[in-house]
């Protein structure tokens, strides 16, 4: 590997680190959908500060781009207020507007510029490490970098100083005003958070792929654990090597780094989709039909237990008459009979299904719950 | 331009007739979207489109206009398929599968896209122009492309009106009046796509869910009626479109998709602030008019506590009397002077007013002559 | 033949329901028999499966388990004679349409595909309104409306499909006291027809006035049969759980209960 390669892979795996983490809030407190409204509108925030600095490297981008998604965020709320519009609408109309604006005003007065739209959309890491960062004479490295630790260690300390805030805060709004934690403080600085990040990403990856690295490892994580703390990490963890896994794809296919790695979160999320212990999908399928057996089975258990000792008890088990009582066809009756057989739960005995104690254990316990 | 040049120029008629086309299209159908809080599903629809073009391309080789818009209408279903899914089946909420759906799917058409453009077949050049829209490349056969998908989508959304219209507002209902709910929500989810694949050529990738919601959103604000909304929807969508298509084709550097979404978005805050009834300055005037009439009638309610204390109703009063029992309420003057011109008070003097005896009268109906105070 | 006796006696017949949600029944085994022309209620704490009985009658939610039979046959089949009158909060007021419009819904299932409603439809609809009570509200966009007025709005929904057999989800709840008897005369009018009504309701102490059957309900079936019988103090404090507090004003002989629910923890 070249020390470009290196470097690439470096900041594409703080980006990543960086962005997973307001982005597990993000998927929390069911506000994904702003990162992709934040990541679009900042544009014209960069936009304006661009014309007034000349300068792209001017950290009054970063300002710019964090008050332009508060603007964003508080607009969003502002119309909502209304009454005039949902809040998706509302999402849905802000940012376009704000992204087009921007767009115009790149085209009509900057379009010669390095500051092209596509670039802005899109990102090209491989860009990247062309811009270094000279510290008196010497070459530290990428100036992206650097900022995105910038960015990463901006997000760890806000994460590190108000957990406990953070964690009241997005699951009971209440309790937190009842302590005294404004939850409109954490949430607006969060989306600053969230704003600064997304403009350090830009030249990485790129608004819409932002999103990618912002929503999909959190929630990748959010069907792998329940614990807030695992799920941090996890985020930060599937994150990283998501990048790292998109950048190797990008290079044999020679195709945009920032594609490939919005597209190995995505792969990333299929995977937990289906093999997550207990949550994914395969493991639901399993449940739902154990579940079904289960139920079936304590019925009749207890449905034997109701017939005990009484003169139709030999009738009531039948086959028939179960397929008949319970509305089973065929074979699932012999199924849950059988399955009750095995786990001796009743045994058969002549025509009829006898109740073990085991079985008769069950029913009682059923009918008590 | 004047309107001869306009139905000379075979582009800019072409731009307008497609812009427009699009316009009401995605605006008749977008009120669906929106009424459903189906907005966020557009824009993650759209961006998952982008794919699809890249592999229509790849899969025929062709660029016709009408290949293209079915390989994004493919692709843009399966992301809507994909985020019912997933909110369906795990505890994944909506917004995060739509962020997943969104950038993933463009992720991975981005990816297929720089794909094709490294390849020595390399004719790509084109299809980038899906991301923002690039309104003054089209052509008579993108329109006859929007038009054949476009216009059937109209007519279903006509033919199964009511059945639309039921399933948006109370579907638990429609189920149980015996209509298969989920064929009628894929019937439904169908036709958006096709209004977002047919903007896609015009307005772009990115901005289209915008040009679903906004026209419709616009509408909303002017009438209470379903059908009229959806008309109005129409109607804003093909004015925005044209008018954004048509300034960006005449001036240079004005990309088609933004300039639209500006036109749309004044269509929207016109709306929002003006319309009768709903709007916002119509609902600040009502606020400030009911509040005048409050402050007037606290007034002539003063000056008949005075008169009542004077034994002569029609007993003058200092008006720093008044404006001190108004104190807070807003000012007295501005009641007193409207009262005057209703011919309830007069001024006495430089400083002082009384009641007339049609005030004294009016006073006496509202609040009583003086029998059976508290 | 027994069964067709039942059957034509027996409005609703329900075995053996259970709904999981997860791993969690949230309904479980619920046998139930309602007999025609009654007025019913479903009552039971809050989270006691009550809204999902309705729902899973109706197939709006998935049964793990279970079985149902209206008037005799699959519900499928007697779609045309049942009517829903789901929560007012199920749906969105500001949706743009009119009173007469919501109304004229209700007769959607008889139109079928694509037909129109048409004069009859309207005329129907303007006599609903009358029934109750708000006939001149038939022009009024549905955001406009009250909670009683937007109660009886569905119910005039529900009065235009001439069901044989209603179903209600909290029909009551959050309205004035005047629709409360308008919406009680619609049930007892239901009842003199002949028709039978589910209800799912949340107030004790207006039970034994306004419903001849209930069932006490709390993810099991506590009990279920004519008030008079099933009623009891015994059979609610199951339902409830012991937070259940009781005003007996009279002594034994009168009958009466007056039941307070208790605003107690686990809701």
């Amino acid at each position: 590997m070249t020390p470009t390669q290196v470097e690439i892979q470096l900041i594409a795996a703080v980006t990543a680190a960086a962005c997973a983490l307001p982005g597990v809030f993000l998927v929390l407190r069911r506000m994904a959908m702003l990162s992709d409204a934040i990541s679009h509108s900042i544009l014209l925030g960069i936009v304006l500060a661009y014309f007034v600095t000349r300068n792209l490297a001017s950290p009054l981008l970063l300002v710019a781009a964090a008050v332009t998604g508060l603007v964003t965020v508080a607009l969003v709320e502002l119309l909502g207020r209304t009454r005039l519009l949902k809040a998706d609408a509302s999402i849905g109309l802000v940012f376009p507007l704000l992204f087009s604006i921007g767009v115009i005003l790149i085209s009509r007065y900057a379009g010669d510029v390095h500051l092209d739209v596509d670039s802005v959309l899109l990102g090209e890491l491989a860009f990247a490490p062309f811009d270094r960062f000279e510290l008196f004479g010497a070459d530290m490295g990428p100036v992206s970098l650097f900022v995105m630790l910038g960015a990463l260690a901006a997000n760890a300390l806000f994460l590190l100083l108000f957990y406990k805030e953070l964690k009241v805060a997005t699951f009971d709004p209440e309790l937190a005003a009842a302590l005294g934690i404004s939850p409109v403080l954490i949430h607006y600085t969060h989306m600053g958070l969230v704003s600064v990040t997304a403009v350090s990403a830009f030249e990485a990856v790129g608004s819409v792929l932002v999103v990618a690295l912002m929503i999909g490892p959190p929630a990748t994580a959010y069907l792998l654990t329940d614990r807030l703390p695992v799920m941090i990490a996890l985020s930060v963890g599937i994150g990283v090597a998501a990048s790292l896994a998109g950048y190797w794809l990008a290079h044999v296919l020679d195709a945009s780094i920032a594609g490939s790695m919005a597209t190995m979160t995505g792969v990333a999320f299929l995977l937990a989709l289906f093999f997550a212990p207990g949550r994914g999908l395969a493991a639901v399928a399993g449940r739902r039909r154990r579940q079904r057996l289960e139920f079936a089975g304590q019925m009749l258990a207890v449905h034997l237990l109701q017939h005990e000792g009484t003169a139709e008890e030999c009738y009531e088990s039948s086959l028939v008459q179960l397929e008949e009582h319970f509305r089973w066809d065929k074979a699932f009756a012999r199924q849950i009979v059988r399955q009750g057989e095995h786990l001796e739960r009743w045994r058969l005995a002549g025509d009829c299904l006898e109740l073990t104690d085991t079985g008769r254990e069950l029913a009682r316990a059923v009918v008590e719950r | 331009m004047d309107l001869l040049s306009f139905f000379s120029d075979y582009t800019l008629r072409t731009v307008a007739l497609g812009a427009a086309l699009l316009g009401a299209v995605s605006g008749s159908l977008g009120t669906f979207a929106l009424l459903r809080r189906q907005a966020l599903l557009g824009d993650a629809m759209s961006h998952a489109a982008l794919p699809g073009i890249a592999l229509a391309f790849l899969v025929t080789g062709s660029k016709a206009p009408l290949v293209i818009l079915v390989g994004a209408g493919l692709a843009g279903w399966l992301g809507a398929w994909f985020v019912i899914k997933v909110t369906g089946l795990t505890r994944v909420k909506e917004d995060s599968a739509l962020g997943l759906v969104l950038s993933v799917f463009f992720g991975v058409g981005l990816v297929l896209l720089t794909w094709i453009q490294r390849r020595p077949d390399a004719s790509q050049a084109g299809l980038d122009s899906y991301l923002f829209g690039q309104a003054a490349t089209l052509v008579q056969k993108d329109l006859v492309a929007m038009a054949v998908l476009g216009v059937p989508a109209l007519l279903l959304m006509l033919l199964f009106w009511k059945e639309l219209k039921l399933l948006s507002f109370d579907p638990e209902f429609a189920f149980s009046l015996g209509y298969p709910v989920r064929r009628l929500d894929l019937l439904l989810t169908t036709l958006l796509v096709v209004a977002i694949v047919i903007g896609l050529q015009t307005v772009g990738v990115v901005l289209m869910s915008a040009m679903l919601v906004a026209p419709a959103a616009a509408a909303r604000q002017w009438t209470d009626r379903l059908g009229v909304m959806v008309l109005l929807a129409a109607l804003f969508g093909a004015a925005g479109g044209m008018g954004g298509a048509v300034l960006s084709s005449s001036v240079r550097r004005l990309p088609t998709g933004p300039t639209i979404v500006l036109f749309i978005s004044a269509l929207v805050l016109v709306s929002l602030l003006f319309a009768p009834n709903r709007g916002l300055l119509w609902a600040w005037f009502r606020r400030l008019r009911s509040r005048r009439r409050l402050e007037l009638r606290a007034v002539l309610e003063d000056l008949h506590a005075l008169s009542l204390q004077h034994e002569d109703p029609y007993h003058s009063h200092r008006t720093a009397v008044l404006r001190a029992m108004s104190e807070g309420h807003g000012g007295a003057d501005r009641s007193l002077a409207e009262l005057e011109s209703q011919g309830l008070a007069r001024r006495v003097g430089a400083d002082r007013w009384a009641l007339t005896p049609a005030g004294a009268e009016e006073a006496a109906r509202w609040f009583g002559g003086g029998e059976g105070r508290a | 033949m027994e069964s067709d006796d039942l059957n034509r006696s027996t409005a609703i017949d329900v075995t053996d329901i259970t709904v999981a949600y997860r791993e969690k029944p949230v309904l479980w085994d619920i046998d139930l028999q309602v007999p025609r022309g009654v007025l019913m209620a479903i009552v039971g704490p809050n989270g006691a499966g009550k809204t999902t009985l309705l729902k899973s009658i109706l197939g709006l939610v998935p049964m793990a388990a279970g079985n149902v039979r209206i008037f005799g046959r699959p519900y499928a089949e007697v779609r045309r004679r049942v009517g829903y009158v789901p929560q007012r909060g199920s749906v969105d007021w500001d949706f743009p349409t009119t009173v007469l419009d919501l109304v004229m819904m209700g007769a959607y299932g008889a139109l079928g595909w694509v037909r129109r409603p048409g004069r009859a439809e309207r005329q129907a609809a303007l006599d609903a309104l009358e029934r109750v009570g708000v006939r001149d509200l038939a022009g009024r966009q549905i955001s406009q409306l009250s909670g009683g007025q937007q109660q009886r709005a569905f119910l005039a929904r529900a009065l235009i499909q001439d069901a044989d057999l209603y179903f209600m989800d909290e029909p009551f709840q959050g309205v004035d006291a005047t629709t409360e008897r308008a919406i009680i005369d619609i049930l007892k009018q239901f009842r003199e027809q002949g028709k039978t009504v589910l209800v799912v309701h949340h107030d004790l102490q207006t039970v034994p006035e306004y419903f001849d059957w209930v069932i006490l309900l709390n993810v099991r079936r506590i009990a279920s049969g004519p008030v008079s019988e099933v009623f009891t103090e015994e059979n609610l404090r199951l339902a409830f759980g012991g937070k259940v507090g009781f005003l007996s004003p009279h002594e034994a002989g009168s009958g009466e209960h007056h039941v307070l629910e208790r605003k107690g923890a686990g809701d």
